[in-house]
């Protein structure tokens, strides 16, 4: 975990004192305060009205009411991914714990932790289908790195200490708390720090010695390395000690999509984003490639393409704090167990002392790469329907608001532009759905991201099919004063599932229109939408009047903004690796590209 | 066919089976048989489960199954090295002129008759998979009407314990 508090069990002076008896409610409360909980999302029900009555007198957590449950999922999700602390989220029984669901799973596929609490119905009505019951440990069970079901109050403590600890700790993930509304009417004695034990959960962090020097004779050894960055070094605070590695080793680096900005977008090494709609330096780099240094990288299929033929020659160096990502998709020639930090900082003393004697020459590498980056620039063409260009406004934003920003994405077309045209510096900057592709994240996970980091200008980049699963939470953001920024970029259709209808499906686009763009019945009206929440509404249909629309946003901040960008239906995401097919096959724009075979 | 033997020490929580069953329906991993029971070890339990991996690493599956947060350990039993044993009644029909060869059958496999009726026997054996199995070919000519089989029941040759460094540890 990076940086700011990581919330765990730490003993307290009050330890000492006399356990004061609490109710499970008061407790829940109260382990949640002594674990460095200062924000939570939810929305109460009749299962956990109990832990609510409590909620409601405290002073150190600030709990965000939201609309819908899976909102306070994601929020907590982009609380977490933007300030690497724990994201919280609260859900009563039935409903609202399946509203999670969602979100859960979303966390569970990008390693985000966090912590869900679901009221439960009274113990003894359980297995009774009971009013508003669902087996929601059952129901997470395959989304969960662990949860756990509490039925008596004096448990409560242990298992949100554990909870917290497991959620952030190792390869983050969420967890789930199921607490009976009789758990949490009930009094016991609250004790603190209570005894956590967890003998079946040792995450290691700290690599073997061998290992390290194993990677670092590869690395001395190889003419065509790639550091292949996936989003563990984010989750893993290992930017610092990236950058400085990349610099000693002099190798190229890739950033995966759930790794933009864990190495700056400006330094001369990145060659950008790898995968289906990775650039061309980026996807040829790695197929080849000799050696794969993969840190905290799963190997996707959305980044390997056909696995047979990914990255053919490479030699593969796997750091990953996770075991069993290790040899899952390919096989390692060193595998490292370890957190990606630490890793890398055992790895560059024991690779400069492999290359006192001979430091390796990669500038013939570097040679075929940098032709392939002037040959193959990262870039777009105008729309010929004289509609606005999305990836051109998406660039805008980007360049107006700078890398200090935070860019949620949802998902689809506009997620892989805000992707590839946005400048990212920084881990945290950028944040999306990459495992799960949940459309629908960015409006709550931008809400989240405000919470955490109130000073942050933070933009949600969305969809006109994204926006309409989640937009509920502007009414949050307004009556919570979350001044987020949204921009719609509309092009009146579910884009990426058109696009593929275009090129794999003989154009027959099957219920792909929304109808919510240039010359349809424009419903709903975006624009009307948002002044109904009490949020600015801005329509942008010419060129000219892009950038004052982005500035005005900017310059607004008592209350949230959403600009409805009308842009082409027609413009597609290049790149493209079609799947199924090997990554050499990467096409630079359609006029590129050969037929494809129907899917 | 790859199967492996596998002995899992687990905590004894609640849904603990379903986590496992649940993790090999998941990533496809096959089972062949499993068995549970309690230990030694008050809180402890122990699967033993028989999976069937073809076409993937055993590695995977341990590992996942390490991921498990009442996992404590995973052991892999070689059958050279330990003692593996399943237990099955079975039902089969007798009549007045079946009678004595089944009884001759059951003497031989070493297993025993725990029911007796008019029509039928119900035979217990323990045994390796091979001797169950066998038992159960000369008794299939006469009819089986029922089987109850249980996992595979497997520990180590040797005096050590599965047990022993897990508590060490904790």
């Amino acid at each position: 975990m990076p940086s700011e508090t990581t919330p765990v069990p730490s003993p307290s002076a009050s330890a000492r004192a006399e356990h004061p008896v609490l109710t499970g409610s008061g407790a829940i409360l109260a382990a949640l305060e002594k674990l460095g909980v200062t924000d939570v999302f939810g929305l109460p029900g009749g299962a956990i009205m109990p832990f609510y009555d409590e909620l409601m007198a405290s002073t150190a957590i600030r709990h965000i009411l939201v609309r819908h449950e899976q909102g306070a999922g994601h929020a907590a999700e982009g609380y977490a991914a933007a300030s690497g602390r724990l994201g919280v989220c609260i859900a009563t029984s039935g409903p609202g714990a399946t509203n999670l669901v969602t979100a859960i799973a979303d966390a569970y596929m990008d390693s985000v932790p966090l912590l869900a609490i679901t009221g439960q119905v009274f113990s003894t009505s359980m297995g009774t289908d009971a009013f508003q019951e669902v087996d929601i440990t059952g129901i997470t069970m395959p989304i969960t790195k662990h949860s756990f079901l509490v039925t008596k109050p004096e448990d409560i403590p242990g298992v949100l200490a554990a909870a917290v600890h497991i959620a952030t700790t190792g390869r983050p993930g969420p967890v789930l708390v199921d607490v009976t509304k009789d758990a949490q009417q009930k009094s016991a004695p609250f004790i603190w720090p209570p005894k956590v034990e967890l003998p079946g959960y040792r995450p290691v962090t700290k690599a073997h010695g061998k290992q390290i020097g194993a990677a670092a004779q590869l690395i001395a050894e190889s003419r065509r390395p790639v550091l292949y960055v996936g989003g563990g070094v984010v989750r893993a605070g290992a930017h610092a000690e990236l950058l400085r590695f990349a610099e000693e080793t002099g190798a190229p680096v890739v950033t995966t999509l759930m790794a933009r900005g864990a190495f700056p977008d400006s330094h001369p090494q990145n060659l950008g984003m790898p995968g289906m709609h990775g650039t061309v330096p980026a996807v040829l780099g790695l197929q080849e490639s000799d050696l794969l240094i993969a840190l905290g990288a799963r190997f996707d299929d959305r980044v390997t393409g056909k696995v047979s033929e990914f990255a053919p020659h490479a030699k593969v160096i796997h750091v990953d704090i996770d075991p069993a990502e290790i040899g899952k998709i390919r096989a390692a020639d060193v595998p490292i167990v370890g957190d990606a930090r630490e890793v890398l900082l055992d790895l560059l003393p024991a690779y400069r002392d492999v290359a006192k004697q001979a430091k390796p020459d990669f500038s013939d590498w570097w040679k075929r790469l940098e032709s392939l980056r002037a040959q193959y620039p990262l870039g777009y063409t105008m729309p010929e329907d004289g509609l606005l260009s999305p990836q051109w406004i998406i660039e805008k934003i980007g360049e107006l608001s700078g890398p200090e920003a935070v860019y949620a994405a949802g998902v689809g077309q506009h997620q892989m532009w805000a992707a590839q045209f946005i400048q990212y510096e920084r881990p945290g900057a950028w944040l999306n759905s990459g495992g799960a592709g949940t459309m629908g994240y960015a409006i709550p996970a931008a809400m989240g991201a405000k919470v955490a980091q109130p000073d942050r200008l933070v933009w949600a980049i969305d969809g006109d099919g994204c926006f309409q699963m989640t937009n509920q939470e502007l009414a949050t953001c307004t009556i919570n004063d979350i001044p987020i920024k949204v921009a719609i970029i509309n092009n009146s259709s579910l884009g990426m599932v058109r696009q593929w209808q275009t090129l794999f499906y003989d154009g027959r686009h099957s219920f792909t229109d929304l109808n919510t763009g240039h010359d349809t019945a424009m419903v709903p009206d975006f624009v009307k939408l948002a002044d109904a929440y009490g949020a600015l509404g801005i329509r942008v249909t010419k060129q000219e009047e892009v950038e004052p629309a982005i500035r005005l946003a900017m310059e607004t901040n008592d209350r949230p903004v959403v600009i409805d960008f009308v842009v082409s239906r027609d413009a597609m995401v290049w790149p493209m690796v079609p799947q199924g097919v090997g990554n050499s096959q990467v096409q630079y724009a359609r006029d590129h590209a050969p037929e494809w075979e129907r899917e | 066919m790859s199967h492996h033997v596998l002995s899992l020490l687990v905590e004894d929580k609640p849904g603990l089976l379903t986590r496992v069953a649940g993790l090999f329906a998941r990533r496809g991993f096959n089972i062949i048989s499993l068995a549970v029971g309690t230990t030694e070890v008050p809180g402890l339990s122990r699967i033993t489960v028989v999976v069937d991996v073809e076409g993937l690493p055993l590695e995977q599956v341990t590992k996942q199954l390490n991921k498990l947060v009442n996992v404590l350990k995973i052991v892999e039993l070689d059958p050279s090295q330990s003692v593996q044993r399943e237990h099955m009644l079975i039902k089969v029909r007798v009549d007045n002129t079946t009678r004595s060869q089944i009884l001759e059958a059951t003497n031989l496999f070493r297993a025993r008759v725990v029911d007796v009726a008019t029509d039928a026997l119900v035979i217990e054996v323990t045994g390796d998979t091979a001797k169950v199995e066998a038992l159960l070919r000369v008794l299939e000519p006469y009819g089986i009407k029922e089987i109850a089989q249980s996992g595979l029941l497997a520990m180590g040759r040797g005096s050590k314990s599965i047990s022993e460094r897990v508590l060490k540890n904790s």
